[in-house]
C-alpha cells in the first residue's frame, strides 16, 4: 500500500483539488459553526450521545441479539456476517433469487468497505449508485474522497464534461440545476424498474427492529420503499437501544455533518407491512474487523462514530490532502484511527501519523471521540510493528540524552558543534538527513550558544 | 511565592532567551523562581512518536524532580497539555495561565513597541486551554499594538515528528499560516510555544519575511 506522505505528496501537486477542497472545508465548517451555535446543549447533548454509543459498546452482544429477535419478529430476515465475503454473498444470493441484473444502491460506506459492487460484478449483476455525487464517481470510474461529499475533488464544470459524454449527451450548462435534472431523468426510471434495492444504515433501533437511513436527496427513500426487495448493510457498531436515542442522534448528527438543523430526508422502516414498500426485507449484520476494535479499551471509542464527516472538514491534513491519500473508504482524522483498527495496524502504519495531533477533531466530535489520544496510542502499536530501526536508534539516544542533566549537556554541546557548519546568521539552511526534510523547505533556528541550565549554574546559583 | 521553572528540552536548547523572560517577569511581580537542575524532558516527543515506555519513564522522572513543589511554571502549553492531560499531573502551568488565572495579574508592567500578531498554538487552545489569558496580557503590554490573525486557530504543521515524516502536507499547512501573518503587515509573531515558533519562524525566514517570532514571555519581559 502507498503510504500517506507518498500519496499525499501527489494529491497536493494538484492545484484544482486544493482549491476545491479549501472552498468546501471552508464552506461547510462555517455552516456547522453557525448550526451548533444555535444550541444551548450542544455540549450536554454531546455527552448524552457518547453515554449512548458507550452503552452500545458495553452491551454489544444482548443488544445484537435483541435487534434480531425484533426484526425478525416484524418480518425481516437476520443475516450475521463475519466479514466481506460472507456479507457479499448475502446480497448476491438475495439479487440472484429475484432473477435481478441490477440493484439500486443508496450512498453507503459500509458497502464500500466490504466492496459489494465488485462482488455483485462478478456474479454479473450491476450495482447502480443513486446518489449524485457517487453516481458521478461511478460513470468515470473514480472513488469517493470525503465521507459526506464524495465528489469534493471534482467542479462541475469536470461533471458537466462527464455527463456530456455518458448520461446526459449534448448537454451544454454546468448551471447546477441542470446537472441535477440530469441525473434525476437518468435515474427515475432505473428506481422504477429495480427489483433489488441496496442500503447502508444509520442507525438500528434495538427495541423496535427498525433501520434508519438520513439524506439529503431523496434518492434513499426511493431505494428503501419503490424495489420490492431490500438488503440493508449494516455495521454491529451503529445500534441504539432506544427509539428515544434517535432524539440526541439526530440533533447532533445533521448539524455535525451538513451544518442543517436538520436533514431532507429520514426514513425509517420496520419489517415489513403489506402492500407498503419492501415485501422482502434482509438486514446483514456485519463485523468485518469490528469486534477487533470493540477488544482495545482506548481504540474502540472509534466505533462510536456516526459517519458525520466535521472531523473532516476541520482537520487541517485533510483540508489539504484530500481523502485519496488515506488509501481507504474511511478518509480523515476518523479514518486514520478506523482504517489500522479494522484492516490491522501493519496494512496501514503510516495513518496514525498523518496528523499534527492538533486537536481539532476532538474538539467538534459529535460524540466526542478523542482522536488525538487513539492517533497516540495507535502509534505505539506501528512502532511495534513496523518501527524502522533508523527512527529507533534516534529515540533512544534521545532517551539517553533526556536520562540525566549531564546527558543532556552533552547532547547539547554536541549538537551544537555538528549543527555549526551549516549555520550563518544564527539559521541552518541545509541540514543532514533525516532533519533534510525540514530543512527543504525551512529554516531552522540554531542551537543556543548557551543553554538556559549553563546560564542558570553561572548567572544565578 | 516560590515557583519552580521547567524550560523544558526545546526550550532549554533553542529559546533560553524565553526562560530568562519567564525568571524576569516573576521575579518583577515578587515571586522566588528556583531551577531544579535535574529536569530535563516532558516526554512528549516519545509519546507523541509511538515511543511509550521511554516517555512514561520521563513523566515519571517529571515527577520526581518537581513533585515537591506547589506551582511549577513553564513557556511551553504543549509540554504543560502532555503532562496534565496524558499523566493527570496538576501542579504545572503555562506561564499565561498562572499569570491570569492563577496569579489573577494582567498588567505585568511591561513595554514593547510594535505591530504584534499572536498565534495562538494548538495546544494552548485545546490541551492546556489557555483561553484568552495571553491576549489579556498583550492588550495591557503599552505601546504593543495587536492585530488580528486570520484563521488563528489553525495548526501551523509542526506536530513534533510530523514536520518531518509528512513533510509535504507540514509544508502546505506552513504556507497558509506564514501568508496570513504577512498579510496582517506585523513585525513581530508571538506564541506559547518555542516549537510552534521554530516552525513559524523557519518558514518567515526561509521566505524572506522580516517578521521576528518571540516568545510571549519575552513581550511580557520587555520594558
Amino acid at each position: 500500500m502507498t503510504t500517506f506522505p507518498e500519496a499525499a505528496r501527489r494529491e497536493l501537486a494538484n492545484d484544482q483539488l486544493r482549491t476545491n477542497l479549501r472552498n468546501a472545508t471552508e464552506t461547510i465548517r462555517a455552516k456547522r459553526g453557525r448550526a451548533v451555535a444555535e444550541l444551548p446543549d450542544w455540549e450536554a447533548l454531546r455527552d448524552a450521545a457518547k453515554a449512548i454509543k458507550e452503552d452500545v459498546l458495553a452491551n454489544l452482544g444482548p443488544y445484537l441479539e435483541r435487534f434480531e429477535e425484533e426484526v425478525t419478529a416484524a418480518g425481516g430476515h437476520v443475516h450475521w456476517a463475519r466479514d466481506a465475503a460472507e456479507a457479499n454473498a448475502v446480497v448476491v444470493e438475495v439479487a440472484r433469487r429475484h432473477d435481478a441484473t441490477e440493484v439500486v444502491k443508496v450512498k453507503s460506506l459500509t458497502t464500500d468497505e466490504i466492496g459489494l459492487n465488485d462482488a455483485l460484478a462478478a456474479a454479473g449483476i450491476h450495482a447502480l449508485e443513486t446518489d449524485f455525487a457517487e453516481l458521478i464517481l461511478q460513470l468515470d470510474g473514480d472513488w469517493p474522497s470525503h465521507i459526506l461529499v464524495p465528489a469534493i475533488h471534482r467542479n462541475r464544470t469536470e461533471i458537466r464534461d462527464l455527463f456530456a459524454r455518458t448520461i446526459a449527451p449534448g448537454i451544454t450548462s454546468d448551471d447546477p440545476r441542470d446537472l441535477a435534472e440530469a441525473s434525476r431523468a437518468y435515474l427515475r426510471e432505473r428506481f422504477l424498474a429495480a427489483r433489488v434495492g441496496v442500503s447502508g444504515a444509520n442507525f438500528g433501533i434495538v427495541e423496535t427492529g427498525s433501520v434508519c437511513v438520513v439524506e439529503s436527496e431523496g434518492n434513499g427513500r426511493m431505494c428503501t420503499t419503490l424495489p420490492p426487495v431490500l438488503v440493508t448493510i449494516l455495521g454491529i457498531e451503529k445500534l441504539l437501544p432506544r427509539f428515544a436515542d434517535l432524539g440526541v442522534l439526530l440533533q447532533v448528527l445533521p448539524r455535525s455533518s451538513t451544518g442543517e438543523r436538520m436533514n431532507p430526508y429520514t426514513s425509517l422502516w420496520t419489517g415489513v407491512t403489506a402492500g407498503d414498500g419492501p415485501q422482502e426485507l434482509h438486514v446483514v449484520l456485519l463485523d468485518n474487523g469490528r469486534t477487533r476494535v470493540l477488544a482495545d479499551e482506548v481504540g474502540r471509542q472509534a466505533l462510536h462514530c456516526i459517519r458525520c464527516s466535521a472531523c473532516l472538514n476541520v482537520c487541517p491534513v485533510y483540508s489539504r490532502t484530500g481523502g485519496h491519500a488515506y488509501g481507504s473508504v474511511y478518509p480523515g482524522p476518523i479514518g486514520a484511527i478506523l482504517t489500522p483498527q479494522l484492516h490491522g495496524i501493519e496494512h496501514a502504519a503510516s495513518l496514525p501519523f498523518a496528523s499534527s495531533l492538533c486537536g481539532a477533531c476532538y474538539e467538534v466530535c459529535p460524540v466526542k471521540i478523542d482522536i488525538p489520544r487513539v492517533l497516540v496510542h495507535l502509534r505505539a502499536k506501528a512502532v511495534e510493528a513496523t518501527g524502522g530501526a533508523g527512527e529507533r536508534a534516534a529515540m533512544e539516544t534521545a532517551a539517553w540524552a533526556f536520562e540525566s542533566p549531564r546527558h543532556l549537556s552533552i547532547a547539547q554541546r554536541a549538537g551544537a558543534l555538528l549543527t555549526r557548519p551549516f549555520a550563518r546568521g544564527g539559521s541552518l539552511h541545509r541540514l543532514p538527513p533525516p532533519l533534510r526534510a525540514w530543512s527543504r523547505t525551512r529554516d531552522l533556528k540554531a542551537p543556543a550558544t548557551r543553554s538556559f541550565r549553563r546560564w542558570w549554574r553561572k548567572e544565578r546559583s | 511565592m516560590q515557583i519552580a521553572l521547567f524550560i523544558t528540552c526545546i526550550g532549554d536548547t533553542f529559546f533560553p532567551e524565553a526562560g530568562r523572560a519567564t525568571v524576569e517577569v516573576l521575579e518583577r511581580l515578587g515571586h522566588e523562581v528556583v531551577f531544579p537542575s535535574e529536569q530535563t524532558c516532558c516526554g512528549q516527543m516519545h509519546l507523541n512518536s509511538g515511543y511509550r515506555p521511554e516517555a512514561d519513564r520521563l513523566a515519571r522522572r517529571f515527577v520526581n524532580v518537581f513533585g515537591e513543589f506547589e506551582l511549577v511554571v513553564s513557556p511551553s502549553s504543549s509540554c504543560v497539555g502532555t503532562l496534565r492531560e496524558h499523566y493527570g499531573i496538576e501542579n504545572v502551568y503555562e506561564l499565561s495561565e498562572l499569570l491570569v488565572r492563577r496569579l489573577g495579574v494582567e498588567d505585568v508592567g511591561a513595554s514593547y513597541r510594535g505591530r504584534v500578531v499572536y498565534h495562538p498554538t494548538c495546544h494552548s487552545l485545546r490541551a492546556t486551554k489557555v483561553g484568552d489569558a495571553p491576549l489579556r496580557l498583550l492588550r495591557n503590554v503599552s505601546g504593543l499594538e495587536l492585530v488580528d490573525l486570520a484563521g488563528a486557530e489553525e495548526c501551523c504543521g509542526f506536530g513534533g515528528t510530523f514536520a518531518l515524516k509528512n513533510a509535504d502536507t507540514s509544508t502546505a499547512m506552513l504556507d497558509d499560516k506564514c501568508a496570513a501573518i504577512l498579510a496582517t503587515g506585523a513585525d513581530t509573531c508571538t506564541a506559547l510555544d518555542g516549537s510552534c515558533l521554530l516552525h513559524i519562524g523557519g518558514g518567515l525566514s526561509r521566505r524572506g519575511a522580516a517578521t521576528r517570532t518571540i516568545h510571549l514571555a519575552e513581550i511580557l519581559a520587555s520594558r
